[in-house]
């Protein structure tokens, strides 16, 4: 510490331990703005609308604020349907991408040897054309002309006349499909970060390949696993794209709810206390997801 | 499948062992026996095929032809899963994953060994790092993850336990402190060690035996003294220690001596420390086995005069000396700093001398 003897007259200079400690401070700035401005008051906007209630004169779109909390409780026993189905599509298709996805990403990251960027570059690939695009275009591969179904009707598994867009189906598999990536990058990366002597030791150690697998590789992707499971269940349950496009009436999810309720009804308490309720059932089950599978022990 | 884990004991024997790359031969027609219960080393310098050696043994490389045996049992084409083999490997690949306990306890766990808690804590109780069972590698120090690798491998009793450059992580001093370590648990165990490194000192202090490789072939075999007092080829006489190795031309080589001529000066030998058949050789002697003195002071037998001094180096224990012989060439010469070095300066003129009984002869390479 040869500069710390600086004396209490030399206030021209700049103590440099005191502006270093500001610089965190300074860089978070911007986006502590962000959050504040796009996030933080949005919500506490949204918050105050949800215990309001329709204002006397009836006319659409104004309400007062009543402090009405069964709002809550009505929206929810109305639509607790669709958030069964929201929660159970979500987790179709979290465990379907799953299925998919680890096995892609173990061929990527041990695999591929030097095709391991350009297949990395394929996965993210769906991303450079829009969200709505690709499920519309799911509309055309499930459809009634698609290769799907002429494949299925070739080999008689289902009937001439079936369909499979406009159903529970149809919605899942859309699921699946756009937050594939999702799931494969986080398992990727965290596979692609084990170190390959830990197998040759295992198998030195008397494991075989399975034990191997499940002894080892597993339990050191849980990390990857968990990322992934996490952004693809969240966004997979407030989504209504899918829904909207893939789907039929039966197959509403809670995210077309709160759309019809925000932009065709007008009913913004309900949609208020909806997205609220979505929001903490999310957050709950994350908790108890990530407690549950204790990873935050690995890193 | 064939277990061979328990069955397979005796000497390791590698017949005509080779492994080729492409166009690049790792492991050139190796035969080598490793005696039950020694601790044997393969020294080398990195690229010669020591590592290759060491995983055809364990079973991650496949030769390309040879085989090889534990006692009378063939394991050249069994699984590494299926060989009474263990490895402590390099960067000690312990799973993070799991506490020391759940570590060490890998092994017996998949063979289905009964009584696990006992040889665990056995094993750790013997790398005195009992009290660390319940902690993640992570949390460990260098030399402690060290030594919870050693435990690992030998609580599962292999007929031959791989340690490759097992010591290359740590610093000098517990470097050292895990020598010591190593070659008593060894000991303490009677587990083959084969240890694969390029650190001369390291094989010297711990390996009952040393092969030492180069270019995917070994050079010479034998005990540590042997190697150093006795190196067959210059490529052993630069590999361990330092050697002085000068041109020189034989004279006579009859009866017990041989005398070779070093620019006009004559300087004998054993017959017997003659490796080369031919009439020039390459005379060796090791730095510490020469005096150096003032020019024109009495000296031995064979000696060299006309030196000048050209650098001096205090290490401590010994002080070094180059000297620049008039036909150019930088001798070393190590004096012990035992109060009888000479007060000598750099620009003195010097003579060296040794017994002859030090001197060695050898092919000259090529």
């Amino acid at each position: 510490m040869a500069i710390a003897h600086v004396s209490p007259g030399t206030s021209t200079h700049v103590n440099p331990e005191r502006s270093g400690r500001r610089i965190p401070y300074l860089l978070m700035l911007p986006g502590l703005l962000w959050l504040f401005i796009f996030f933080i008051y949005p919500l506490i906007n949204l918050a105050e609308t949800s215990t309001k209630t329709r204002a006397a004169s009836q006319e659409t779109g104004a309400f007062v604020q009543t402090y009405r909390f069964a709002n809550y409780l009505d929206a929810f026993i109305e639509y607790q349907d669709q958030f069964l189905r929201s929660f159970s599509y979500a987790l179709m298709a979290t465990l379907l991408a799953l299925a998919i996805s680890y096995p892609l990403a173990y061929a990527i990251a041990f695999k591929s040897g030097r095709y391991k960027n350009i297949l990395l570059i394929l996965v993210i690939a769906p991303f450079f054309t829009s969200f709505l695009l690709r499920t519309i275009a799911w509309k055309q591969i499930l459809g009634a002309e698609g290769p799907v179904v002429s494949v299925l009707r070739a080999l008689h598994l289902i009937g001439p006349d079936t369909t499979i867009t406009a159903s529970s189906f149809a919605v899942v598999m859309g699921l699946t499909y756009n937050f594939l990536p999702f799931m494969t990058l986080p398992i990727y990366a965290s596979l692609d970060r084990i170190d390959p002597r830990l197998m040759e030791a295992s198998g030195d150690l008397y494991a075989n390949g399975l034990t191997t697998f499940r002894k080892v590789t597993v339990p050191l992707s849980m990390p990857g696993v968990v990322a992934g499971t996490l952004l693809t269940f969240i966004p997979a349950a407030g989504d209504y794209i899918n829904a909207a496009i893939l789907g039929n009436p039966t197959t509403k999810m809670i995210g077309n709810v709160i759309d019809s309720r925000f932009f065709r009804i007008v009913d913004y308490p309900t949609a208020a206390a909806l997205s609220f309720t979505l929001m903490a059932a999310i957050l709950l089950l994350v908790i108890i997801y990530i407690r549950r599978s204790g990873t935050d022990e690995l890193v | 499948m064939v277990d061979v884990t328990s069955s397979a004991v005796g000497d390791l024997q590698l017949r005509n062992l080779t492994k080729t790359f492409a166009d690049f031969v790792a492991v050139d027609d190796l035969t080598l026996t490793i005696p039950k219960g020694s601790f044997f080393a393969l020294l080398g310098p990195s690229g010669c095929g020591k590592t290759t050696t060491l995983r055809m043994i364990a079973g991650l490389e496949e030769p390309t032809s040879g085989s090889i045996h534990i006692g009378a049992t063939d394991i050249t084409y069994t699984k590494p899963y299926q060989r009474p083999v263990n490895t402590v490997f390099q960067n000690y690949a312990l799973f993070p994953h799991l506490t020391i306990f759940e570590n060490v306890a890998f092994g017996l766990r998949r063979r289905g060994i009964k009584d696990v808690e006992g040889a665990v804590t056995k094993t750790l109780a013997l790398v005195e790092l009992g009290h660390l069972k319940d902690r993640k590698p992570g949390q460990l120090s260098g030399g402690q993850q060290q030594r919870i690798a050693v435990a690992r491998a030998i609580v599962n009793r292999p007929a031959l336990l791989f340690l490759d450059e097992p010591l290359g992580a740590l610093d000098l001093k517990l470097r050292r402190q895990m020598q010591i370590e190593l070659k008593w648990i060894q000991t303490e165990v009677g587990i083959t060690f084969v240890h694969v490194t390029h650190d001369q000192e390291e094989a010297m202090t711990m390996a009952d035996t040393i092969a030492v490789m180069n270019k995917g072939r070994i050079e010479q075999m034998g005990s540590p003294v042997e190697l150093y007092e006795n190196p067959k080829t210059v490529f052993v006489a630069n590999f361990l220690g330092q050697s002085n190795l000068i041109e020189a031309a034989v004279q006579t080589n009859s009866g017990a001596e041989t005398s070779v001529d070093i620019h006009g000066s004559r300087i004998i030998l054993p017959s017997s420390r003659n490796k080369s058949s031919k009439s020039k050789v390459l005379v060796g002697i090791r730095p510490e086995k020469i005096n150096i003195q003032t020019a024109g002071s009495s000296v031995g037998k064979n000696s060299l005069s006309g030196g000048v001094v050209t650098d001096i180096s205090f290490v401590g224990v010994s002080t070094q000396y180059q000297v620049e012989m008039p036909w150019k060439q930088e001798i070393m010469v190590f004096e012990q700093n035992d109060g009888g070095a000479p007060n000598i300066r750099k620009g003195d003129q010097v003579t060296l001398s040794w017994e002859p009984h030090f001197t060695f002869a050898l092919d000259s390479e090529n």
